[in-house]
């Protein structure tokens, strides 16, 4: 007879789809934590964040935003005035503690939200309407447990300057309040000529308070931000006709431990990368989302803390998949399994017009990993359930899958300026070419409305390092000393694998000042696995 | 047969422990994250690592040996400006506490010799202990290489510091070697 434990390790029930059976979301984080619940799987739907509205529009709009509390920056914004560049929207996010049902079997969990909710309002943004987000830091001073009430808050990969960058040394404390700048235009405005191939579309927003990253976020602040353009437009009966409105799914995954009282656990005392064994989807345990028979888009975003993912579906399907890192693609690329390292955006298309009603049909993580390192490399068979899909019904479906996306920009980098780092460790400190994080030591100089060719490479001993630029996105030009794949092409995130070198190139252009490059392993983050460079004329 | 349906209800009925192959239920802070044995101070002093060391106060941790020629000089030297940085709030509401990665060698005699070699101040304690329990602290605190060949190498041991809060839980490390008013910085997000 089966006992408990066998069919926690080996999941229960029939088999259903292709020989898979839905099991529990498994433990195996390398510290050994374990949550003290048995979650049952896909009896809660998937959440969907809120649609954050805007507190006032229009010229004036930033006056009319409330003044609660200590201004704490920035002193000025870089274009504010430009055209094109002052603020048409104007937003509050109220950074506070909320309580949070990550599964109906547990109790409530505290969290830091943005408007206290975990994921974060999703703000719904669009070129050519530039907006100004004033984050109030109300979080408790007297705060106790893992997190920081302290926070500077990042959209990343947003072109921004480095003023509304959450550059990880302009936190601020609770009582006070920061105003983050979106123009939310092309890069090179302020040169010219702008090009649409530079559209990005999936961005998140998440915190970076310096050494405390990985705490803040895995407390709840993190969210999506969604920037929509004339082809990928949020319509599905115009532009590039993908799925959109209710059939636009984003899906955060971020993977936690538990204690007896609901209560997330953050282990302090691993500098090496902490696994959680409860999977969460926009903060939920293994939800269910009901689809119709039609064409989904659906972007997925690794929330961390270090966990890397390989998604597949039950079924063997491969997924279409359309963007990387928000940037979508020359053309789409059939992929049966798509990976996410931390950080990582993926939206892939799926359609489910050729199932049944009734039909019941699974994502899943297939990725091993046991520790901080990364991925093993292998793959689980059938793999973890993240979300069971349920066919609920038919409906119509004007969305398509274009041949062709968004040309890459050409880019030419002859007589770019080169640098080379290496991510590494030592006496179990982590260090890009030999040293450590110093939040005053500028690490490179780089002049504005200038290429650069970078060289990232993994410095070894077994780790996994996804590497993210901040500022200006990048064109991957080789990885391992080849052609890179054509789905990683323009990207923020470099993911090292163990021994890989990658090569990057970048055109930095508009805004100068402090901004950073890290490992988004937050874990290393915090433990001085970044580097300064600064933007100059 | 027992349907799938019924036996997930029944599993989930009410939380249960974790399951057999599991590591003890993770804690949520104090005593339960902290093991408590005892140690030997450079002054031959008994104490309790956590009723005595850890419980209510602002902590910096390292580990080091008497001997190591590697990166424990730097790391010393650095935390002996951290100290001088504190002043007096050092042995008063902030302690520094450097455990000897070698209890056999490093007993109370030769942490004392260490002490006066450096001018260690008061606040900063030199510790040893049976090796068993140097080395519990050791990976409780995280300070054990993931990798057993780099962790056998005591040379190249993990050089950050524990910087910490317990009376409201708050932890955080950086690298030893970094500047020591990025250190004292650190220390200033512990709240009071």
């Amino acid at each position: 007879m089966l006992t408990r434990r066998d069919l926690l390790k080996y999941g229960i029930g029939a088999a259903t789809l292709s020989g898979f059976a839905p099991r529990w979301a498994r433990g195996d984080d390398g510290g050994g934590a374990r949550t003290p619940f048995v979650t049952e799987p896909f009896i809660q739907a998937l959440p969907s964040p809120l649609i954050k509205s805007s507190f006032s529009s229009g010229t004036g709009c930033v006056a009319a935003l409330p003044t609660t509390g200590i201004k704490a920056g920035p002193d000025k914004h870089q274009f504010f005035d430009a055209e094109g560049c002052t603020p048409t929207l104007a937003y509050t996010i109220d950074v506070r503690p909320g309580m949070h049902q990550f599964h109906p079997h547990m109790p409530a969990t505290k969290i830091f939200g943005y408007d206290g909710t975990f994921p974060g309002p999703t703000f719904i943004a669009h070129y050519g309407e530039p907006i100004l987000v004033r984050f109030f830091n109300n979080l408790p001073a007297d705060h106790e447990g893992f997190g920081i009430p302290s926070i500077t808050t990042h959209l990343h990969n947003g072109h921004t300057a480095s003023e509304s960058d959450g550059y990880p040394g302009n936190f601020h404390d609770s009582g006070t309040y920061w105003d983050n700048h979106y123009p939310n235009i092309l890069n090179g405005f302020s040169t010219g000529p702008t090009n649409s191939c530079d559209c990005m579309n999936t961005l998140w927003y998440h915190d970076h308070r310096e050494d405390f990253t990985a705490q803040n976020v895995y407390a709840g602040l993190a969210g999506f931000y969604l920037l929509f353009d004339d082809a990928d437009c949020n319509d599905e009966k115009r532009g590039l006709r993908l799925p959109s409105g209710e059939f636009d799914v984003p899906m955060v995954f971020a993977d936690k431990v538990f204690d007896a009282e609901g209560q997330a656990v953050f282990d302090f005392f691993n500098l090496d990368g902490i696994l959680g064994d409860k999977y969460t989807v926009n903060g939920a345990i293994q939800p269910f989302l009901q689809v119709k028979r039609r064409k989904y888009r659906l972007r997925f975003l690794d929330a961390g803390p270090s966990r890397f993912y390989a998604l597949a579906m039950s079924d063997g399907r491969p997924f279409v998949q359309i963007a990387n890192d928000g940037n979508l693609l020359n053309t789409p690329f059939e992929r049966p399994i798509v990976t996410l390292g931390v950080a990582e955006r993926q939206d892939v298309i799926v359609d489910f017009s050729n199932n049944l009603v009734g039909d019941k049909v699974y994502l899943l993580n297939r990725a091993e990993q046991t520790d901080g390192r990364g991925p093993t490399g292998n793959l689980l068979t059938p793999g973890d359930p993240l979300v069971e899909f349920q066919v609920v019904a038919s409906t119509d479906d004007f969305s398509q899958i274009p041949s062709t996306l968004r040309p890459p920009p050409v880019s030419d980098f002859t007589g770019a300026t080169t640098r080379f780092w290496e991510f590494n460790r030592g006496n179990g400190q982590w260090t890009v070419n030999g040293k450590i994080f110093r939040p005053e030591e500028i690490r490179a100089h780089v002049k504005r409305n200038t290429k650069e060719v970078w060289t990232l490479k993994n410095g070894g001993g077994g780790w996994s390092h996804p590497i993210h630029i901040h500022f200006e996105e990048f064109r991957t030009l080789s990885r391992n000393g080849r052609r890179p794949q054509p789905f990683e092409d323009r990207k923020d995130i470099a993911v090292l694998g163990p021994g890989e070198e990658v090569t990057v190139g970048f055109h930095f252009r508009d805004f100068l000042g402090r901004y950073v490059m890290h490992c988004h392993n937050v874990v290393h983050e915090d433990h001085a696995m970044m580097i300064r460079f600064d933007l100059e004329e | 047969m027992i349907s799938r349906r019924a036996l997930m209800a029944s599993l989930a009925a009410a939380p249960v422990a974790a399951a057999g192959a599991a590591a003890a239920p993770p804690s949520t802070g104090g005593r339960r994250r902290f093991p408590n044995p005892t140690l030997l101070t450079q002054d031959n002093e008994r104490v309790a690592f956590y009723d005595d060391l850890m419980k209510g106060k602002i902590v910096l941790v390292n580990f080091f040996y008497v001997e190591c020629t590697g990166i424990c000089p730097a790391a010393t030297a650095n935390l002996l400006k951290v100290q001088e940085l504190l002043g007096e709030r050092v042995g008063r509401d902030i302690f520094i506490y450097s455990i000897t990665l070698k209890p056999l060698e490093d007993r109370p005699a030769q942490l004392k010799m260490y002490q006066e070699m450096h001018n260690i101040k008061p606040g900063w304690t030199l510790l040893t202990g049976s090796a068993e329990d140097c080395e519990l602290l050791r990976r409780r605190l995280g300070f054990a290489d993931i990798d057993p060949v780099v962790d056998r190498d005591t040379a190249n041991h993990i050089g950050v510091v524990l910087i910490g809060n317990e009376r409201i839980d708050r932890w955080m490390a950086c690298p030893v070697q970094t500047e020591p008013t990025q250190i004292v910085r650190s220390v200033s997000w512990m709240g009071r």
